[in-house]
């Protein structure tokens, strides 16, 4: 099975205090902390595990800047086979529609089966892995938490609310969405970063895949992010300050209260 | 005149509760729109949704296919393509339907496509202004969509307040004729319901709910300590159930358990609105996280800025002593 994963870098929200930056338009990138999107080791652990039990390859691919060269790399020390980073100018400021388009051009320059991306990223939209299938006129399932590879199709299972599992059976190739909980990734060291450290991995443009510049970046997005703001949060939360004795205090007094203690 | 489409998500002849805050979403996106409400399945129960949706809408679309006995999400979203018109505004939830349906849809359609809107600020020429939020709610965003050739939009259940129905006084259209090909390449086939734990978690007055912030494995000790003292139940957020430390029937959340406590106490959890979406009957909340900008202190009514790994043992020490 030939299977492409989509990945992509993300600010990881575990290590981060989120600021503004002083112009109020973007958020204070200087410090940030960046990771692998979540949902996307998964997809990747995943694909592992399907080429380890049936052969074949794993693909990952993204779409950035030269920085995102490094989350090819430990997705590639995880395991999978080739790495590829679609970068250009042109592609900056797309929407998810623009990230689908220029994910489509790479799919079509390869013969793939299967291809996954994670069911969300930073932006919480899960949006690239159904538009890139209906682009590709593939089928599509999202949220999947469990895959049986069979003969040209392969048995998904979607996670739906309260915890319950729509089994599905859909026909490669396909495009499929994967949950967190489907696997448990496998850890990345050190030593396996630098065993990949010097593995070529190729980088495309606008030309090389023959995407129209202005159906993609700032020029082709219909839905463009203005600004970050902080909320006019109300009320919130009563703070309980004062030394960790004091808030006990205070805390114990007031789950007294709720019905707590 | 903009037309705004509100898909209707249903289960056992009953409309969810979005149903009922499409109408607040469609009013902030332009007042003097016209609404409709679309429902597609098949049968009794689909007649019984386009029945009571008439007393919420003027107009009804109703999508009677067998095919749609099981709202398949491929297949759904061919119906919608065949019968709505090319630049239709199209509102479905952000839900685990609408995350399957609606990016697809809008390419279909080929119209902007905008994901999980909490606010809507207005049109202003062919632009609609929305507010979103990022990285687990930890900031929010103004998003502008072009909605000159129509746009589809997920709304986040819950964020628009629901309307009382009971006077709209619509009609049903049946537009089953135009629904057209239905073939899809992916077969519903069952649904496997969720296994049942050792603890039942949405039978507890008090939860000591744990998230990320618990760190280790190990470290749940340190809160089953706490619930034990408190006399209260461990539950907690989903990567706690994703990294296998604790069952699936522990996770609070739209994924996971809907619990009613009177008191959550929120540690080392940011407050993702999936995670939130699993508390109802407004209890007390207590959130304990070490970063002061954590939304979870947004919703919570008490917020402590600590270390849970030393302010949980502190905190049970204490109670212990009382
Ligand atoms: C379709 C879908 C369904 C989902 N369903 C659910 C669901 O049902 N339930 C659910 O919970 N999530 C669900 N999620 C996941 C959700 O989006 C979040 O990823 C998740 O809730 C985050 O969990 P968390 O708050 O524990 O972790 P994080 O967001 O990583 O937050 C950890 C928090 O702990 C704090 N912290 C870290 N260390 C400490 C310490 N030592 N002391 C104090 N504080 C500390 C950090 O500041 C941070 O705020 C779902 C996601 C999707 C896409
Ligand atoms: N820039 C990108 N490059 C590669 N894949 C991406 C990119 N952005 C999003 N994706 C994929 O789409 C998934 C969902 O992201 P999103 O639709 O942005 O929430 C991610 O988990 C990735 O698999």
């Amino acid at each position: 099975m030939e299977i492409l994963v989509c990945v992509k870098r993300v600010p990881d929200t575990a290590e981060n205090e989120f600021e503004l930056n002083s112009a109020g338009n973007d958020l204070d990138r200087d410090d940030l902390v960046y990771s692998v999107n979540e949902w996307d080791n998964y997809a990747v652990e995943e694909a592992i595990q399907i080429v380890d039990k049936i052969g074949g390859n794993v693909t990952v691919v993204t779409v950035g800047d030269d920085e995102s060269e490094e989350v090819l790399r430990r997705e590639m020390a995880m395991g999978a086979n080739n790495g590829i980073l679609l970068t250009d100018d042109a592609f900056e400021g797309s929407d998810g529609k623009g990230i689908a388009t220029i994910l489509k051009a790479e799919v079509e320059k390869g013969k793939y089966d299967l291809i996954m991306t994670g069911a969300q990223a930073d932006e919480g939209a899960g949006q690239v892995g159904g538009m890139l299938a209906a682009m590709l006129d593939l089928p599509y399932a999202s949220l999947v938490n469990k895959i049986e590879p069979g003969e040209g199709k392969i048995k998904v299972g979607r996670e739906i609310e309260g915890g319950n599992q729509e089994m599905n059976e859909i026909e490669l190739p396909c495009v499929v969405s994967i949950q967190t909980g489907i696997n448990e990734p496998r850890y990345v060291g050190i030593r396996g970063i630098r065993k990949v450290a010097s593995v070529e991995i190729p980088e495309k443009g606008a030309s090389d895949l023959g995407v129209d510049a202005s159906a993609v970046g700032e020029a082709g997005a219909k839905t463009k992010r203005v600004d970050y703001f902080v909320p006019d949060l109300g009320d919130g939360a009563e703070m309980l300050e004062g030394s960790t004795d004091e808030i006990i205090t205070a805390l114990i007094e007031k789950l007294k209260a709720k019905g707590g203690l | 005149m903009t037309q705004i489409y509100a898909y209707i998500p249903f289960a056992n002849g009953t409309a969810e509760d979005v149903a009922l805050e499409y109408p607040s979403a469609a009013k902030k996106i332009d007042a003097g729109a016209t609404l409709t409400a679309v429902v597609a399945g098949t049968g009794a129960d689909l007649d019984k949704v386009a029945n009571a949706m008439t007393a919420v809408y003027k107009e009804v679309i109703k999508i009677d296919n067998a095919a749609m006995a099981y709202p398949n999400a491929e297949i759904v979203r061919k119906a919608l393509v065949s019968v709505l018109p090319a630049d239709a505004i199209v509102l479905a939830p952000h839900n685990t339907f609408g995350m399957d349906l609606a990016p697809g849809l809008s390419i279909k359609m080929n119209s902007a496509y905008a994901a999980d809107i909490v606010d809507i600020e207005g049109i202003e020429g062919s632009s609609l202004k929305l507010i979103r939020q990022e990285l687990g709610g930890a900031v929010s965003t103004h998003v502008t969509t072009d909605i000159s050739a129509g746009a589809v939009i997920t709304i986040r259940p819950g964020a628009f307040a629901p309307v009382e129905g009971g006077s709209a006084g619509g009609s049903v259209t049946d537009k089953s004729a135009d629904a057209g090909d239905l073939s899809a390449k992916r077969k519903f086939l069952e649904v496997v319901e969720a296994e049942v734990g050792d603890v039942d978690i949405t039978k507890s007055d008090v939860l000591v709910s744990i998230g990320r912030g618990i760190e280790e494995e190990e470290n749940i000790a340190i809160a089953q300590e706490l619930a034990d003292a408190m006399k209260a139940v461990v539950s907690c957020s989903r990567p706690i159930v994703d990294a296998k430390w604790l069952e699936k029937s522990r996770q609070v959340g739209t994924s996971g358990q809907t619990v009613k406590p009177k008191v959550y106490m929120a540690m080392g959890i940011s407050g993702s609105f999936q995670h939130l979406g699993g508390i109802k009957g407004n209890p007390f909340i207590v959130a304990v996280n070490k970063n002061p900008k954590a939304p979870i202190f947004q919703v919570a009514d008490v917020g402590i800025v600590e270390n849970i790994l030393e302010f949980m043992p502190a905190l049970t020490e204490a109670i212990n002593e009382l």
